[in-house]
């Protein structure tokens, strides 16, 4: 791709982006959100037209002036949110809208056969007849990639593949991706976690604010250049987090079970402490804080707020309590994206503006401003969609909107997913500023390099139960990994 | 970006240029009939159901482009039974509150099965739709119940003295109190307005252009005086006309200024955040679905009012022109957006084709095929405007 450029109304998405794949490589494409990654896969993919620039394949100049064209071309996306028919089995998904015909009619025994043969070819452990519905998300992206495969696809675009599927899994998928690039399938791969790079990776370009800014050799660059590139300064400090004595026992849970995926789970928090919660996806940590928040009905287990047993049955219960749940899925879970900031920020505080029929709007807007301040949000206006903010803006104001409640015991369940290099270390300065104050956060967080540096201390789950709680003295990712995988 | 900002404002006045496009066009079609004092007056008092019904309506639709298909056969309903009481002796008030009642216990009905278990609204509504209409059969014996209670039809504005009386003014041709009401009204509007922006800008709050607010003020205020103008001409202010207001104005405040307001947008932009955030989403939906059984009967009432008696075909056809008034006024089909003035003005437009094509004489089945068509096309601009945005 040479000199792409795309023009939003009133933006620049792109300027003179140019990105060059070599066959059988993995090509990282780094930089914060907003920085015009999607935005250059989707005019690779025909999704956008491109205003200027030029695309070559293997020497040949081609034009992509939509989907199709892109199809034929050799190009093939996975995209983040997985694009599968639940209700189809995986032969039909992988065979969609180009079944094999007997006639006119399908032949559904050619294509199971088919498809089962893609599958097995790349060893992957899953049965062409089954519903895509019953399969896990790694399960489905694998399908994905056979999918894009079965196309004969030279060039893969794979926009954060491991950001929701678990360690184990990410493993199989780096198997299958230098499994294709074995055979010469180049690859393009989106994704903000760093350590992945030096896995996977053959060369990574950086790009900041729709420009490029520069391609290296993985094997030849490091961790802090990278990111140095990505947020066009030095960020010295990623990480904040000063170390103090916690306080007392503030929370104390025992033997939680929600009798599916958490089984049991007995912890304690400190006041002043991060904890964290370490452990691969579907281990039950999030379930786990649900009982507590009393979204899971009926679970079992006991729960003690400053040494009293309470009884938390319901979300207003664990509020009453002064426990706060930033959720893990943002989007689904948290965000009215098409309400202003101001509405999105005191949801939760109704109350204390709107007495009976009256409402204080001064107030309100007061409140909103106050955690617009303190966590530097940037939004013009408190009146701005939340739709319409960055992913680490949009986090900003669900964490507001909770401290809002003045919680003692703040949850959050990934905070830092999404969220740019810049946002995250200024999420992390906030945590740590929010401790200090003597508030106690747990923090449910997959990225290693994240719990390790942020919390006191560390507990890790595997299918349900905690198996071992770590010092940050002695924690290290091998360590935790073992207790994760037992 | 200046032609952004051009573009912004057109989408938001969009339906009241499209409002003044087909008010002209009809004054154009019908040689300016549709703006004569005594069809201004009719478009209030015949459409009276459509403002009362759409603003339930667009609670319904907040809470997640939920739909109530129901209202028509409620409307007959609790006309019905209310017509069928007084046929017998029973008082107005009793009366009244009885056909409240049911309108409540149908609202309990729906709103049960759509937020307790889970019955999608659509189907809920649709044998209530069936149900209802087929009791307002048996109610009325399948036959005309005439209405003869006098306080009844006054104050729910039927018959010929369903106006609020000249107290001012002794003139047989100029109703006083009704211009007087209007220029009470607009002082009201503008010293509102001008509070708020006083307000906001105490407060270091960025405000519209001071251009664009005059002008929709001078509009706004314009328009009410000219109403208002029109209608003391002809027999003053119609009792109709104080329960639109009346209803407009608690729910615009409902919609705005309460919790439970809050909650119906909450619920309808993301139903999981909301659970999440410890609101009982079942009584917000639950809530939306009995105030519409209320304000279905309140609709019943003003009909049976109007027309002085219940028939068992009365109300067919308004869960159409309720569902059409709020997605022409800017409710999402989806749920989360749409608001109690957008309502005002989708109603006004649905009200003004219905008169318009009837003044012009139009045959009843082309009358629908119309409606239908300018359904679609509103409901086209909200979703191509917001591809555009994307």
């Amino acid at each position: 791709m040479k000199k792409i450029t795309k023009r939003f109304p009133g933006v620049l998405a792109l300027n003179d982006v140019s990105l060059t794949l070599k066959a059988g490589e993995v090509h990282a494409l780094l930089g914060e959100n907003g920085a015009g990654k999607s935005t250059l896969i989707k005019v690779l993919g025909g999704i956008y037209i491109a205003e200027e620039g030029e695309i070559y394949i293997e020497g040949q100049k081609v034009t992509i002036d939509g989907v199709k064209a892109a199809q034929e071309n050799g190009i093939a996306i996975i995209h983040q949110e997985l694009v599968l028919v639940p209700h189809m089995t995986v032969a039909e998904n992988i065979f969609l809208g180009r079944e094999p015909m007997s006639g006119h009619f399908v032949n559904s025994k050619k294509m199971t056969e088919d498809a089962q043969q893609l599958l097995d070819a790349y060893h992957m452990n899953i049965k062409a007849d089954m519903l895509v519905g019953k399969l896990t998300i790694a399960q489905q992206q694998m399908v994905e990639i056979v999918k894009a495969i079965s196309f004969n696809s030279k060039i893969l675009v794979m926009d954060e593949p491991t950001s929701s599927i678990s360690d184990k899994e990410v493993e199989f998928l780096f198997a299958t991706m230098r499994n294709l690039t074995a055979k010469g399938v180049g690859i393009i791969y989106i994704s903000h976690k760093m350590s992945e790079l030096e896995q996977i990776c053959d060369r990574v370009t950086v790009m900041r604010d729709g420009e490029y800014v520069g391609t290296k050799v993985v094997k030849e660059t490091n961790k802090d250049e990278l990111i140095a590139m990505m947020v066009g300064r030095e960020l010295t400090n990623y990480y904040t987090r000063d170390f103090l004595e916690p306080g007392e026992v503030v929370l104390q849970c025992s033997h939680i079970s929600d009798g599916h995926m958490a089984k049991d789970a007995s912890f304690e928090v400190r006041k002043g402490e991060i904890v964290g919660f370490a452990g691969l996806v579907g281990a039950g940590r999030s379930e786990v804080m649900k009982c507590i928040f009393g979204l899971t009905k009926g679970y079992k287990g006991e729960i003690y707020i400053d040494g009293k047993k309470v009884e938390i049955k319901s979300p207003i219960d664990a509020m009453k309590y002064g426990i706060a749940l930033v959720p893990e899925d943002r989007k689904q879970e948290a965000l009215y994206k098409i309400q202003s900031v101001r509405y999105n920020s005191t949801i939760e505080v109704l109350g204390s503006f709107i007495k009976g029929i009256f409402v204080d709007n001064a107030k309100e807007e007061e409140i909103t401003q106050r955690y617009i301040d303190m966590l530097s949000t940037k939004t013009p206006t408190q009146d701005q969609l939340v739709g319409n903010l960055s992913g680490g803006n949009q986090q900003k104001v669900v964490i507001g909107r909770w401290l809002a409640t003045d919680p003692r015991i703040l949850i959050l369940d990934e905070p830092t997913r999404g969220v740019d290099v810049g946002a995250k270390s200024e999420i992390y300065a906030i945590m740590n500023e929010l401790v200090k104050k003597g508030m106690s956060i747990i923090m449910i967080s997959s990225e290693l390099p994240e719990i390790i540096n942020m919390s006191d201390r560390i507990y890790v789950m595997n299918e349900g139960n905690i198996t071992g709680c770590l010092d940050r003295h002695e924690v290290s990712q091998e360590s935790i990994m073992k207790l994760a995988a037992n | 970006m200046e032609k952004n900002k051009t573009l912004a404002s057109l989408q938001k006045y969009a339906m009241i240029i499209a409002l003044i496009i087909v008010v002209a066009f009809f004054y154009w079609k019908t040689g300016g009939k549709i703006l004569l004092p005594q069809n201004i007056n009719n478009l209030i008092s015949q459409n009276a159901y459509v403002f009362i019904l759409a603003t339930g309506m667009l609670l319904c639709i907040l809470t997640g482009g939920n739909i109530d298909l129901s209202v028509g056969s409620v409307v007959c309903f609790a006309g019905g039974v209310g017509a069928s009481l007084m046929d017998k002796g029973v008082n107005t008030w009793v009366a009244v509150l009885a056909m409240l009642g049911i309108g409540l216990l149908v609202g309990i009905w729906h709103g049960f099965w759509i937020a307790y278990v889970k019955v999608p609204p659509f189907i809920a509504t649709l044998a209530g739709m069936y149900a209802f209409r087929g009791l307002s059969n048996v109610v009325l014996g399948g036959m005309t119940v005439s209405i003869d209670d006098e306080t009844f039809i006054n104050v729910f504005g039927g018959g010929a003295n369903c106006y609020v009386p000249d107290l001012i003014g002794n003139s047989e041709t100029f109703n006083m109190t009704c211009m007087v009401a209007g220029i009470v009204a607009v002082v009201l509007f503008i010293g509102l307005q001008m509070k708020s922006r006083i307000n906001s800008k105490r407060r270091g709050y960025e405000t519209e252009a001071f251009t664009g607010v005059l002008v929709k003020m001078i509009i706004i205020s314009a328009v009410i005086l000219w109403a208002a103008f029109k209608l003391s001409n002809y027999k003053g202010i119609p009792t109709a006309l104080i329960w639109i207001l009346l209803v407009l104005l608690i729910y615009g405040y409902v919609t705005t200024k309460t919790r439970m307001g809050r909650y119906l947008y909450a619920v309808g932009g993301n139903e999981k955040a909301t659970r999440l955030s410890g609101i009982n989403t079942k009584s917000v939906y639950f809530f939306a679905y009995v105030n519409m059984g209320l304000l279905a009967a309140l609709a019943g009432i003003l009909t049976v009012a109007r027309a002085t008696s219940a028939q068992p075909t009365y109300g067919q056809g308004y869960e159409m022109d309720a569902i059409g008034a709020c997605f022409i006024g800017g409710a999402s089909a989806y749920g989360g957006i749409g608001t109690v003035p957008g309502v005002v003005v989708g109603a006004i437009l649905m009200g003004v084709i219905n008169q318009g094509m009837s003044i012009m004489g139009m045959d009843a089945n082309y009358q629908k095929v119309v409606k239908g068509l300018v359904l679609l096309i509103a409901v086209i601009f909200d979703v191509v405007t917001k591809k555009e945005k994307k």
